[in-house]
């Protein structure tokens, strides 16, 4: 049987705006992943923790409050840090257009902004789910 | 409303007309879906007649504007009289840009000002807290003590405009640097007028910005009534909010029912506690959602002074002041796409004219750039203009409302009433309003709505224009609002001279006497004022009660 990807749903930092988050996590779900969600108010620190002892393929963190250049920045790194090289990071929220080639550089593969298909994540993962 | 004699007649060539004209009209020129839903998943027939409306009583169940039920708005004259306040929700970065903000606000026509805060700030954190990294000015304005508010209302006449402000697990303490300030500048507290949000329950249920655990914090809240009626009389003490549950991804139904029935758990809170309904009850308010299915809006806004006027009364109020409900109402930010934003434009006039036809008190309109970033001075004032517009140009505003009697409108507004009572029936199994809290009642309903509503925007049984039909693949080109990069560094400065400036004797006084008061039973209310007069910051007076009420945390439902 084929391994089940699995995926961590992270809401860094004070937002308390999770209903992007929520619905991601069930579509993720629903397409067959195992999810973990952590809930609200995670410092970088607890979601990378979370991310060790989940064992997760994919990091995706969600943030509507415009500080997503600070704390996605500070998870992505801390995931660099740890040496979780093959952890797939994606982020979604409220983000212009500028910030995202900012987010790749920071190795936050996938950005996804208010609109996109639960079905385009879907397949981003997929896709580019290294291991 | 009619008499049985014609409704037979009606009923009869309704159904001649069914048979007769609709049926093989239908079958020629089919509709374009099966069935024709609401944004509640109620179904939607082709027609309303008389025969929908036949079991009400106009004079008990409609009555006129003013009187009970107040299903026709609160006042007999409506905005013949004044109009609704323009109060756009506004706040980012530092207390001077956001300042500068209100002041163009006000130049441009705004005649209420509404304050949004940024996370640490609703959070009760100080800007220099660990937890506050990177939202500093993000989401609203950064105020950490009496300090920043004074920089925040500087040369505005808090006098004469009112004030409202989206706080809740802080709120006291807010409010308390709101008053200091006004005391500060020679302004007689009992003339400020304004809101503190003030709603912990939907905190819980949606918006999240909760510090401590809910009995506490309705006690809190409670302490909030009795001191403002007493000593704050022009004052809102809370704005009871659906606002947040439907941008959570609720229908119009479950915001209405959520809504009016935490108003209720608060009305009984403050009873137990020994208030008597007539004196705190006049200064409760409202805070709803206008969402893109416009008759159902408008519905939504009878319903509820409906069922409000029956709840109260019920209760055993008595002034007709405790029995009406005013509201402010703000369109739905979920609603606006990041894709094509200039479109936004005509989704919000669309949202704003179902709340003034629905008879609002206050309306925020929400600017085109909103899916995009906080918004730019241009964007907030086409916003702005909208509303004017609706007022001086569109003629809505000659008659109070213009849609009751109509079928439709009003089967929908008995309908919506009827499924309320069906939630309340339902939470009433759970043992009330805070154990369906705890068991993620709210919450679970909440994110299956929003789950339901995106899986057919996906599948495309709703259409979104520019999301999912009518796209283009043109960049978007608006201008993005800039903050002053300056601002956290300022702010951090400021708060540390203070720390160290102020009279120190007096700031552990006043902190240590705020503790005793917490832990017994005394009204927190003058304490706070005595901290915030001290200069204690947000942060410092808001450790106290985390402190002595521990604070909350949710399990995490998705």
């Amino acid at each position: 049987m084929e391994k089940k990807i699995r995926v961590l749903v992270a809401k860094p930092g004070l937002d308390g705006h999770d209903r992007g988050a929520k619905i991601v996590a069930r579509a993720l779900r629903d397409a067959g992943m195992e999810v973990i969600y952590t809930g609200l108010h995670q410092t970088a620190e607890m979601v990378v923790e979370t991310a060790i002892q989940e064992d997760v393929d994919v990091v995706g963190l969600s943030l509507l409050s415009g500080a997503h250049m600070t704390l996605f920045v500070d998870v992505a790194r801390l995931i660099k840090k740890k040496g979780l090289d093959d952890v797939l990071i994606i982020g979604g929220g409220i983000i212009p257009e500028e910030d995202i080639s900012k987010l790749h550089k920071e190795g936050i593969a996938g950005v996804f902004g208010p609109g996109t298909p639960c079905e385009d994540i879907i397949k981003f993962i997929k896709e580019n789910v290294k291991r | 409303m009619i008499k049985n004699k014609e409704l037979e007649n009606i009923k009869k060539i309704k159904s001649d007309w069914e048979k007769n004209y609709y049926m093989p009209h239908v079958k020629k020129h089919p509709e374009r879906r099966k069935k024709f839903e609401n944004l509640s998943w109620n179904e939607i027939n082709n027609l309303y007649t008389p025969e929908d409306v036949a079991h009400i009583d106009y004079i008990k169940d409609i009555g006129f504007p003013g009187l009970y039920p107040f299903l026709r708005g609160i006042h007999p004259n409506l905005h013949r009289g004044r109009l609704w306040t323009f109060r756009q929700f506004s706040g980012f970065g530092s207390a001077e840009e956001t300042n500068q903000r209100y002041k163009y606000l006000l130049d441009h026509g705004e005649t209420g000002l509404s304050v949004a805060f940024d996370y640490p700030t609703l959070y009760g954190y100080d800007t220099d807290h660990a937890m506050s990294r990177g939202e500093f000015g993000k989401c609203g304005v950064a105020i950490s003590s009496l300090q920043d508010m004074e920089i925040l209302f500087k040369e505005i006449p808090i006098d004469k405009v009112t004030t409202s402000m989206t706080i809740n697990g802080p709120a006291a303490i807010v409010w308390g640097f709101y008053i200091a300030n006004a005391e500060n500048r020679g302004i007689n507290r009992r003339i400020i007028g304004g809101t503190i949000q003030n709603d912990i329950l939907k905190e819980y249920i949606a918006q999240k910005s909760f510090i401590f655990p809910p009995e506490p914090s309705m006690r809190l809240i409670v302490d909030t009534f009795e001191f403002g009626y007493k000593e704050i009389p022009r004052w809102n003490t809370i704005s009871i909010s659906g606002y947040h549950i439907r941008e959570a991804g609720s229908t119009a139904v479950q915001e209405l029912a959520f809504t009016v029935g935490d108003g209720i758990e608060y009305v009984k809170w403050a009873m137990k506690r020994g208030l008597k309904i007539d004196d705190f009850a006049p200064r409760l308010s409202f805070f709803f959602n206008s969402h893109n299915d416009f008759f159902e809006e408008i519905a939504k806004y009878r319903a509820a002074r409906r069922i409000w006027a029956k709840g109260l009364k019920k209760l055993g109020a008595k002034k007709s002041r405790s029995l009406l409900m005013r509201f402010h109402t703000q369109t739905a930010g979920v609603s606006l796409t990041a894709q094509q934003p200039e479109i936004n434009i005509t989704r919000v006039t669309l949202q704003a004219l179902a709340a003034v036809l629905g008879g609002t008190q206050s309306l925020h309109t929400n600017s085109m750039d909103e899916a995009l970033a906080l918004p730019s001075e241009k964007a907030v004032r086409i916003a702005l203009r909208t509303q004017q517009i609706i007022a001086e140009e569109s003629g809505v505003t000659s008659t109070v409302d213009p849609l009751g009697g109509s079928y439709y409108i009003e089967w929908l507004t008995d309908k919506m009433e009827e499924e309320t009572y069906q939630y309340w029936d339902r939470v009433e199994k759970l043992g009330g309003v805070l154990p369906a809290i705890e068991k993620g009642f709210y919450q679970r309903e909440i994110a299956n709505a929003a789950y339901k509503y995106q899986k057919e925007i996906e599948e495309k049984k709703r259409i979104v224009v520019g999301v999912n039909e009518y796209k283009m693949d043109e960049p978007v080109d608006i201008p993005i609002l800039k903050m002053d990069e300056k601002g956290e560094e300022r702010q951090i400065n400021r708060l540390k001279k203070l720390r160290k400036d102020r009279n120190k004797q007096k700031y552990e006084r006043t902190i240590k006497a705020l503790r005793k008061a917490a832990e017994d039973n005394e009204n927190l209310m003058p304490y706070i004022l005595d901290c915030v007069h001290s200069y204690a910051t947000l942060g410092e007076t808001c450790q106290v009660l985390r402190d002595v009420f521990g604070e909350y945390e949710e399990p995490a439902i998705y």
